[in-house]
């Protein structure tokens, strides 16, 4: 891949652009307006005049949540490779900025340059989850543009997305010109070197559309014709136009290779995830019933312990953190964790850098690393343990017995800990109340460890239950399952609620409308899109936030739809039922979620992939190595 | 080393990132010029540094302050060019030396101000005219929720100047005990003269004194 140097914010003085006087005004009466200024170190500026494309990469969230993506930081550095290309970033803006900008008709703008949106050749969605597709409009909406596809005839600025909610891209497929399906590394640059050429040659839009189609990992959801039946089920998905019948997920075959950002932007005010972060291996070999991402990041691929110590230190050199991340779906689960810890340590403990590791297993969780991170850092401990009984976790293949939970608890509260988190999910396939009485009875358990085990006794100890609502997941064993109602996850959550009685245990559970309607969104097919766009002309934005969410919003707008919400999160799924993604190919075969959905049904154990490869077809897509399973 | 102090400019885009935001910036800045901040000792170790005068959101200084410690010796010359080549756009350290003088010996600060008006400028003249009182009681906020203050004493000299269709505003005024925020300035117009009152102000801290009006550093 060709690289350019790449000038950094120090030696270019500030570019007057036309919003400033507008801008400069209500940044003062705005809540943490450095959220909306740019100009962080490591930010990539270039002249306008000497690039191409220009493409507007919007994250459907606000500041604090998009600068704390990885994705996002690794996406700006390799589309910023290119020389032709000019990414710069764009987030939503949280309401009181929201309403300063309308008022004050400031359009929706990049942080980089501060053009506004409506002027860039290209505009790029990385949406990790359905509540963010109201924001998608907004900011389509923000930026001036008309939100459907189909009235957007001319080829520039394309629209397009890619990011986790485009394993079920039908209900934005009416918005987004082309998704990207996978990981975006490679097939962003092919696809934006495509339009580059469509540019400077003069095509249309469906000239262009039609041969980003033929690019590996491309959608375009308008070159594909949708039909009904009369009992709502999808007849038939059919491909026009020379697109391919299913678009195969594009993935890095060798992490290693592939450019990883060390000198990210450092956000100048507080975000979310404010550190390094490393990303040790994508997929996992676990095969959780309920669990989309264990399934749609397949195959395992772990980059090499050396390749990660490297990285690291030269990241932490180029930002001045003092905190670093290890990031995957289960650390315990990486190989090498033990020598890369101590690959780390020993840069981060003499310059009191602190190392987390989210995602640790409680079955694998290995002493020797708990007390080494101690030395630096003592956090909480936090176990997702999905189900109240053996029975229950069989079922959903969660291989975490309660024998390993209290194991680990007891090491952690010997060592000082005192502070667990105990998640679960209520609505499992399966579920009994027996089962739900049993997360009560494991919350007393792990107490009376904490009093057999605990050190300091008189620094009390603090249990916290949370259970939020089981939501069927598209290319998940689960995605067939009907999710509970709202009455049933309630009078659940009171079971539990009424159970548990513990002065030094917590209960929190999750509110199940949101579930509902991330249930309808995950699931839906493109007469969804409707309902989505209607919720937004009513005002629907940021609805991954309690403060802007409105339940009754969207329900009125399925209402007035004509869009039973139930069809799609309450129903079981007929297997033989054309599914609205079925045509989006993860590589994970359909036999094999059919196979573990019957064995769930058994509360039956599938080996991990290390122990036993259950060939589920996802190694495939493999293009050099082999699955890390 | 001793206590060092390092005098920078916060301008441009950086003018909106927040007082504990910068702590953090430049703490940041100093990791990656390789520069060890000596830190505090005890349970939670912090970096020692503080800066003088904390500026609020949206002033820009070409006069900041801040004192900090090294664990080890390093050229001081060369530090200002190492520390800005990895900062964030709009500052830009000028000078780092031994401190010598004690922060409390801070007390007066040159601001520049540029009043601009959407429906025409004022004459100066009632400008300087409204800032010639005797007293300027404003209601402003204080620990104690909303109070009374006269700001008048704070403010040792002001001086207009018409500039394109806005008005430029020098002033001289006290940094500390009393501390006067320059936004003040507008803000006393707004609630005592409201036809003087700026449709948007903002200021740009230009210079620190003490008591005896000499050039603090």
């Amino acid at each position: 891949m060709p690289t350019v140097p790449l000038t950094t914010a120090m030696s270019i003085t500030i570019t007057t652009t036309r919003m400033d006087k507008r801008l400069k005004r209500i940044l003062p009466r705005v809540q943490k307006p450095a959220r909306y200024t740019g100009g962080e170190y490591n930010q990539i500026l270039k002249k306008k005049d000497e690039v191409d494309l220009r493409l507007a990469f919007c994250f459907p969230d606000t500041y604090e949540i998009g600068m704390s993506n990885l994705g996002l930081a690794i996406l700006y550095h390799t589309m910023n490779s290119l020389p032709f290309v000019w990414c710069e970033r764009v987030f939503a803006p949280w309401g009181d900025m929201y309403d300063e900008m309308k008022r004050a008709g400031i359009p929706l703008y990049a942080l980089e340059s501060g053009d506004p949106v409506s002027e860039f050749d290209s505009i790029a969605f990385s949406i990790g989850y359905e509540m963010a597709y109201t924001t998608v409009l907004d900011m389509l909406d923000m930026a001036g543009l008309p939100l459907r596809t189909e009235d957007r005839p001319e080829l520039l600025p394309l629209v397009w997305a890619g990011g986790t909610a485009g394993v079920n891209a039908e209900p934005m497929a009416p918005f987004i010109d082309l998704f990207v399906i996978g990981e975006g590394e490679e097939v962003n640059n092919e696809l934006l070197t495509l339009l580059r050429q469509a540019k400077l040659e003069g095509w249309d839009k469906q000239c262009f559309l039609r041969a980003a189609a033929q690019i590996g990992g491309v959608y375009v959801p308008s070159l594909y014709e949708v039909s009904y039946r009369e009992d709502g089920n999808i007849q038939a998905v059919t491909p026009t136009d020379g697109a391919p019948a299913r678009v195969k997920k594009r993935i890095i075959s060798n992490l290693d290779a592939v450019p990883f950002p060390t000198s990210p932007i450092v956000p100048s005010t507080e975000v979310v995830h404010d550190r390094v972060s490393l990303e040790l291996f994508r997929g996992c070999v676990r095969g959780c019933r309920f669990c989309q991402a264990g399934h749609v990041y397949r195959p395992i691929r772990a980059k090499k312990k050396d390749t990660l110590v490297q990285q690291g230190i030269e990241a932490l050199k180029n930002t001045g953190y003092q905190e670093l991340t290890l990031l995957s779906l289960s650390t315990s689960d990486y190989r090498e964790l033990p020598a890369l810890c101590d690959g780390l340590l020993d840069y981060c403990e003499e310059r009191s850098i602190g190392l987390s590791l989210p995602s640790l297993r409680a079955d694998n969780f290995s002493m020797e690393i708990m007390q080494r991170l101690q030395k630096v850092r003592k956090s909480g401990l936090t176990f997702a343990v999905e189900g109240g009984s053996q029975r229950l976790r069989d079922c959903i293949n969660k291989n975490v017995t309660e024998e390993d939970l209290l194991h680990t608890c007891s090491i952690a509260f010997a060592g000082g800990w005192n502070n667990v988190k105990l998640y679960y999910m209520l609505g499992l396939p399966t579920e009994t109340d027996e089962d739900i009485l049993g997360i009560a009875e494991m919350a007393n358990q792990v107490l009376h460890c904490w009093r057999l085990n605990a050190k300091n006794k008189n620094r009390g100890v603090k249990i916290t239950v949370s259970t939020s609502c089981f939501i069927p997941k598209p290319h998940s064993p689960f995605q067939w399952e009907a999710q509970i109602s709202i009455d049933e996850y309630r009078r659940r959550v009171n079971l539990l609620r009424n159970a548990i009685t513990a002065k030094n245990v917590t209960y929190n559970w999750h509110d199940a409308e949101t579930s509902l309607i991330e249930a309808v969104l995950s699931k839906g097919d493109r007469r969804v899109a409707d309902a989505i766009e209607l919720v937004f002309r009513r005002g629907g934005r940021l609805d991954a936030w309690t403060d802007y969410f409105s339940f009754q919003r969207w329900m009125e707008a399925f209402r007035d739809c004509g869009i039973d919400p139930a069809f799609y999160a309450n129903r079981e799924i007929p297997t033989d039922a054309v599914l609205p993604w079925d045509h989006i190919d993860v590589g994970v075969r359909k036999t094999h979620l059919l196979r573990e959905r019957a064995r769930a049904y058994r509360a039956e154990l599938s080996p991990d992939c290390r122990k036993q490869c259950s060939a589920c077809g996802a190694a495939g897509l493999l293009t050099e190595g082999r699955c890390d399973g | 080393m001793d206590k060092l102090r390092l005098r920078f400019e916060k301008t441009g885009r950086a003018i909106y990132i927040s007082h504990l935001d910068l702590m953090t910036t430049m703490q940041r800045a100093f990791a990656r010029a390789g520069l060890e901040l000596k830190y505090s000792e005890g349970f939670n170790p912090h970096p020692l540094i503080s800066i003088l005068l904390p500026l609020s959101v949206g002033t820009a200084s070409r006069c900041e302050l801040m004192d900090f410690r090294l664990r080890e010796d390093t050229d001081l010359m060369t530090l200002p060019e190492k520390l800005t080549a990895v900062l964030p756009e709009g500052i830009r350290v000028t000078e780092a030396y031994p401190s010598e003088r004690k922060s409390a010996q801070l007390k007066w600060l040159d601001v520049s101000g540029m009043f601009e008006y959407d429906r025409g400028a004022p004459e100066t003249g009632a400008l300087a005219a409204f800032f010639d009182r005797p007293e300027i009681v404003i209601e402003k906020k204080t620990k104690r929720g909303m109070g009374l203050s006269d700001i008048r004493p704070a403010i040792e000299r002001i001086a207009f100047c018409t500039e394109g269709g806005s008005i430029l505003v020098r002033a001289r005024i006290s940094a500390q005990e009393p501390t006067l925020n320059p936004d003040l300035l507008a803000a006393a117009l707004r609630q005592l003269q409201p036809e003087l009152a700026p449709d948007f102000a903002e200021f740009t801290r230009l210079e620190t004194y003490d008591s005896e009006m000499q050039i603090y550093r």
